[in-house]
């Protein structure tokens, strides 16, 4: 680590304006590389190379509460009359990319919207149950900006931008007022003020919610938004379409390559800049918490093309899931982490223990969460509480099938509240559990276990939220920008709306001040060259004809993932992985069958695609969590932890974010420093 | 479990569809019904036909993208539930159950199970929005909200406009989805002063997208799965009757 912010940020290698990713090319070769052959006997050499540092150039420095309003200031704008001339496709509807777009319809740009599913509304987002953070201090609790930076600073192991979280914080507060204009239905109390409740990793009651579909009723604001602009035709919707390639011309990012779903018409899209809001990348593991939907391929096509990924192994485990009940199994689903506010978590003293869980009297219940951490009790932060729930399986004293699974009892609750008040807060999720499950969670305590859930990985982007092509801009879970090694609960649905209302429409006129871009026609070999690449893409996976579905591929995938870069990763686990995720790459490549063709809906071949593209990125993340041999947040290496099992980060060798470089063959790591000024570094402690 | 699955199937908008019967054994009672239909694809792209297109995403009832008629009824036979969250357990072994589009004027089949729901965009496009451009909105407790009215918009709001409701409809009428909106904005101190245009426009909106009208069949409801209830209709009539009552409120 540097000893300044100034200095480093002058010695680092700026990426170049335009061509950015010729420029980042590999300069050391190999050092800190690892050319050895995998543990496995395979014979995969696990390898990659050391590149030339990368840094934030477009973060102000001086006082950090002042940084946001300077770099406003400072920004280019673009007037109302040429903001008519200009394009901006926006990839993604969810709270990022419906926001973005409906902000800049208002602003008066030209906007096309794209998503994969028959509607804007129906993003991943929706699902999204527990709340929206924000330093309102309405609770006269002790919050404020700064609290809600440090909190997330912290919570992110010190991973995270100090500038980035900090602008975060600020603009939370407007995020709820904005939210409330549209008649976002948020809980109230009897006084007609908004409610609050408090969240994992904060000791302050600042999480704002609509019963247990918060993320619903945010999505239908700026989806509405977003339907008012479509109305008034500055933005125009392209539902069932799926970028498949990014078009980068003259070094600047200047269209997608789209798939028409229902046609199967693939098609070149131009605009003067691209803004990539398509979410987190989480069903790499196949079995998560997100939609079956949630996919890479938009993120990994512009990695390809030249955007770094950023610290692409931080993927958050969230601890309150319902275990799996099968091989069958498509998806988890997760019980919001709200439900750790009254619920009580445990499982037996004693392993092996097979009784009814009302059968066990309190002297024989461990609440391992009260006692190892008693200052956060149940509310400790996910990485922690879900380590915590692996490390009582791993001793045998998990409950419920396979004994993969410890319980969330509101017995307590119910018994201090009433049951009107317990149902009050969190029914429809113990409705939901019960539906999911035969179960009556008022009568059982829930069973619950750890499941993939968010990814804090995503393409690099600047302060400005540019990636390291120039044009292309990238908000919410697909971005890397804000959680470092570890998301607070309630922090993601803040993230998406303060890029998408308030961050880069104001960042983009910056770079669109520069634009018109001349126009790109269908001649122009980036424009050909993408879309015979996708278009052959399409081909080769219709013509392999092989034996084995596309499903067979992704679970396998997602057994290797969880195994060996899931809650606990070792050098030989991922060394490991790598050869097999190579072999299941050849393999696919070889077996896969995708049934009928690609004119028109086909689901299959949709899927395909998006596995195809989960294969490399598989490979890059466990490269990632290879390299980086410290713990730190969800990124938990098992030769790294405290004498009490905690992880144990290593801030003089990888205080940084690892930036990778796409070659098509070693990957090139890029490191930025991280520099911290207002918070300093100290081992989390939640005890 | 061994199931009988007779399931619509329809190559694309403009060809003709037909029930088709397949054997699925090997059943779980702890399947989700996608589930099987997941396991039937799995087989057919084995057998090398083409697998039953339907469409699904966040499979835990919420983004309404799920939708089938099981036996007759838009999202099967558990109440307030979506098709992705029914689970096998309420079927016996043995059964045959017929497995359908939702059927609606205003929703063209796309491929199999998929059809084309755009419409009810458009009806949301028509004024199911309070205009609040992204900027400086007052403090969010500038204006206190009685609890009751945002508990009553919240529960109007839980719409996940999968539009079963229209699908139960004999008259493939789009009201209930529509008055979801309109009563959860209408409860609201934010909607107020559109409150007038967006129920004309909305209405106007639904018409023109090729929804059905009103009688009061109560189909909707009964097959809603969040349960949204039919006095929001009430509630829309009642301000449509006050909005018409007062000339060019309209926007268009
Ligand atoms: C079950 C669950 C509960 C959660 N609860 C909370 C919570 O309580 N609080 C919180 O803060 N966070 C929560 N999160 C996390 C949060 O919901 C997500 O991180 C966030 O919603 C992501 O929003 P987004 O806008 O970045 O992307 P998404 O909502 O994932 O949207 C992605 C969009 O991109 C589109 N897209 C993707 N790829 C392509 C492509 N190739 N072509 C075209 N379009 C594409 C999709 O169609 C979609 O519109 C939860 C997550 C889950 C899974
Ligand atoms: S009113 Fe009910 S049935 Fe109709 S679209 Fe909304 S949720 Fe679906
Ligand atoms: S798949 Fe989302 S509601 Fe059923």
């Amino acid at each position: 680590m540097s000893s300044s912010p100034e200095a480093a940020r002058r010695a680092a290698a700026r990426p170049a304006e335009v061509g950015g990713a010729a420029v980042l090319s590999a300069q050391v070769a190999v050092p800190g590389a690892d050319a050895a052959s995998g543990a496995d006997g395979s014979g995969a050499g696990v390898a990659w190379a050391v590149g030339a540092p990368i840094a934030d150039i477009r973060a102000p420095g001086g006082p950090i509460e002042t940084r946001w309003d300077r770099r406003r200031f400072e920004a280019r704008l673009v007037n109302p009359a040429n903001r008519r001339r200009l394009t901006v496709i926006v990839v993604g509807t969810g709270l990022a990319g419906a926001s973005a777009a409906a902000t800049l319809g208002e602003a008066g740009y030209r906007v096309k919207s794209y998503c994969f599913q028959d509607s804007p509304r129906r993003a991943h987002s929706i699902a999204a149950q527990g709340g929206i953070n924000a330093a309102k201090n309405y609770r006269n609790d002790g919050d404020s900006v700064h609290r809600l930076f440090y909190d997330t600073v912290k919570g992110g192991d010190f991973r995270s931008r100090e500038s980035n979280v900090h602008r975060l914080a600020q603009v939370s507060v407007e995020i709820i007022d904005q939210c409330v204009a549209q008649g976002v239905p948020f809980a109230r109390e009897y006084g007609g003020l908004l409610d609050n409740r408090s969240f994992g990793g904060a000791q302050v009651s600042r999480t704002f919610y609509a019963r247990g579909q918060t993320g619903q009723q945010l999505l239908l604001g700026a989806y509405q938004a977003l339907e008012r602009q479509v109305a008034a035709g500055t933005v125009q919707a392209f539902t069932r379409h799926e970028m498949l390639d990014l078009v980068v011309a003259d070094g600047r990012a200047r269209g997608i390559v789209v798939r028409d779903l229902v046609t199967g018409e693939v098609s070149v899209e131009t605009a003067d800049a691209v803004v990539l809001a398509t979410g987190g990348y989480g069903n790499v593991f196949f079995l998560s918490t997100n939609a079956k939907g949630c996919n890479v391929t938009a993120t990994w096509r512009a990695h390809r093309r030249g955007a770094l990924f950023a610290n692409p192994c931080f993927t958050q485990i969230h601890p309150t899931c319902i275990p799996q009940s099968g091989p069958h199994q498509s998806k988890l689903t997760l019980m919001s982490e709200s439900l750790r506010n009254d619920g009580r978590v445990w499982v037996p003293l004693r392993a092996g223990d097979g009784r009814a869980p009302g059968d066990i009297p309190e002297a024989e219940r461990d609440y391992y969460l009260e006692r190892v951490y008693p200052a956060f009790g149940n509310l400790v932060p996910r990485d922690i509480a879900s380590r915590a729930a692996k490390n009582v399986c791993d001793e045998g004293r998990g409950v419920g099938p396979g004994g993969l699974g410890v319980y969330l009892d509101f017995a307590d609750a119910i018994a201090r509240l009433g049951r009107p008040a317990v149902e009050e807060r969190y029914g429809n999720l113990f409705e939901m559990y019960q539906r999911i499950t035969g179960e009556d969670p008022y009568e059982v305590p829930m069973r619950i276990y750890p499941a993939v859930h968010y990814t804090m990985g995503g393409l690099w982007v600047d302060y400005d939220l540019r990636s390291t092509i120039p044009g292309l801009f990238v908000i919410g879970e697909a971005n890397f920008s804000d959680h470092g090694a570890n998301r607070l609960g309630a922090s993601a649905l803040m993230q998406g709306l303060a890029d998408g209302y308030f961050v880069l429409p104001n960042t983009i006129n910056d770079y669109l001040a520069g634009g018109p871009f001349p126009a790109l026609d269908a001649a122009n070999p980036a424009v050909s060259s993408a879309l015979s690449d996708v278009t052959g893409r399409i081909s080769r996976l219709l013509s392999v004809d092989g034996d084995r579905t596309v499903d067979s591929f992704h679970r396998e995938l997602g057994r290797i993932m969880w195994e060996h870069c899931g809650m606990e990763r070792t050098d030989a686990g991922l060394r490991k992985a790598v050869g097999e995720i190579r072999s299941l790459r050849e393999e696919f490549w070889s077996r896969v069958r995708v049934p009928s063709s690609g004119a028109g809906l086909n689901q299959s071949l949709e899927r395909a695609g998006r596995v195809a593209d989960f294969l490399e990125l598989a490979e890059l993340m466990c490269v990632d969590a290879l390299h980086r041999t410290e713990s730190c947040g969800g990124h938990f290496r098992a030769e790294s932890q405290t004498p009490d099992g905690e992880a144990l980060r290593d801030d003089e060798r990888f205080s940084y974010v690892a930036a990778w470089e796409w070659t098509g063959g070693v990957p090139v790591l890029h490191r930025e420093p991280l520099e911290f000024e207002y918070v300093t570094p100290s081992q989390r402690s939640y005890k | 479990m061994n199931l009988t699955l007779r399931i619509w199937r329809q190559a694309g908008p403009d060809v003709r569809g037909r029930m088709v019967a397949y054997q699925v054994t090997g059943v779980s009672p702890d399947m989700s019904f996608l589930e099987v239909l997941d396991m039937l694809n799995e087989r057919l792209t084995l057998e090398g036909a083409d697998p039953v297109a339907f469409d699904h995403d966040c499979r835990e009832g919420i983004c309404g993208a799920c939708g089938v008629v099981v036996n007759g009824v838009p999202h099967g036979p558990q109440k307030a539930t979506t098709t992705c969250q029914l689970h096998m357990r309420h079927f016996r072994d043995g059964d045959t159950i017929d497995v359908e589009p939702w059927r609606a004027r205003a929703f063209p089949v796309v491929k199999d199970l998929v059809v084309d729901r755009g419409a009810l965009d458009r009806v949301i496009q028509a004024g199911g929005y309070v205009s609040a451009p992204t900027g400086s909105a007052p403090d969010a407790h500038a204006l206190p909200v009685p609890k009751a009215d945002a508990d009553a918009a919240f529960e109007a709001a839980t719409c996940i406009g999968c539009g079963a409701c229209v699908a139960a409809c004999p008259n493939g009428s789009a009201m209930l989805f529509t008055a979801a909106k309109v009563t959860h904005l209408g409860l609201l101190p934010q909607g107020q002063p559109e409150r007038q245009s967006r129920v004309l426009d909305m209405v106007a909106a639904q018409d023109e997208a090729g929804f059905g009208g009103c009688t009061n069949t109560g189909e909707c409801t009964a097959v809603c799965p969040k349960g949204i209830p039919l006095e929001t209709i009430g509630q829309l009539n009642r301000d449509y009757l006050q909005a018409s009552r007062r000339p060019a409120r309209s926007r268009s």
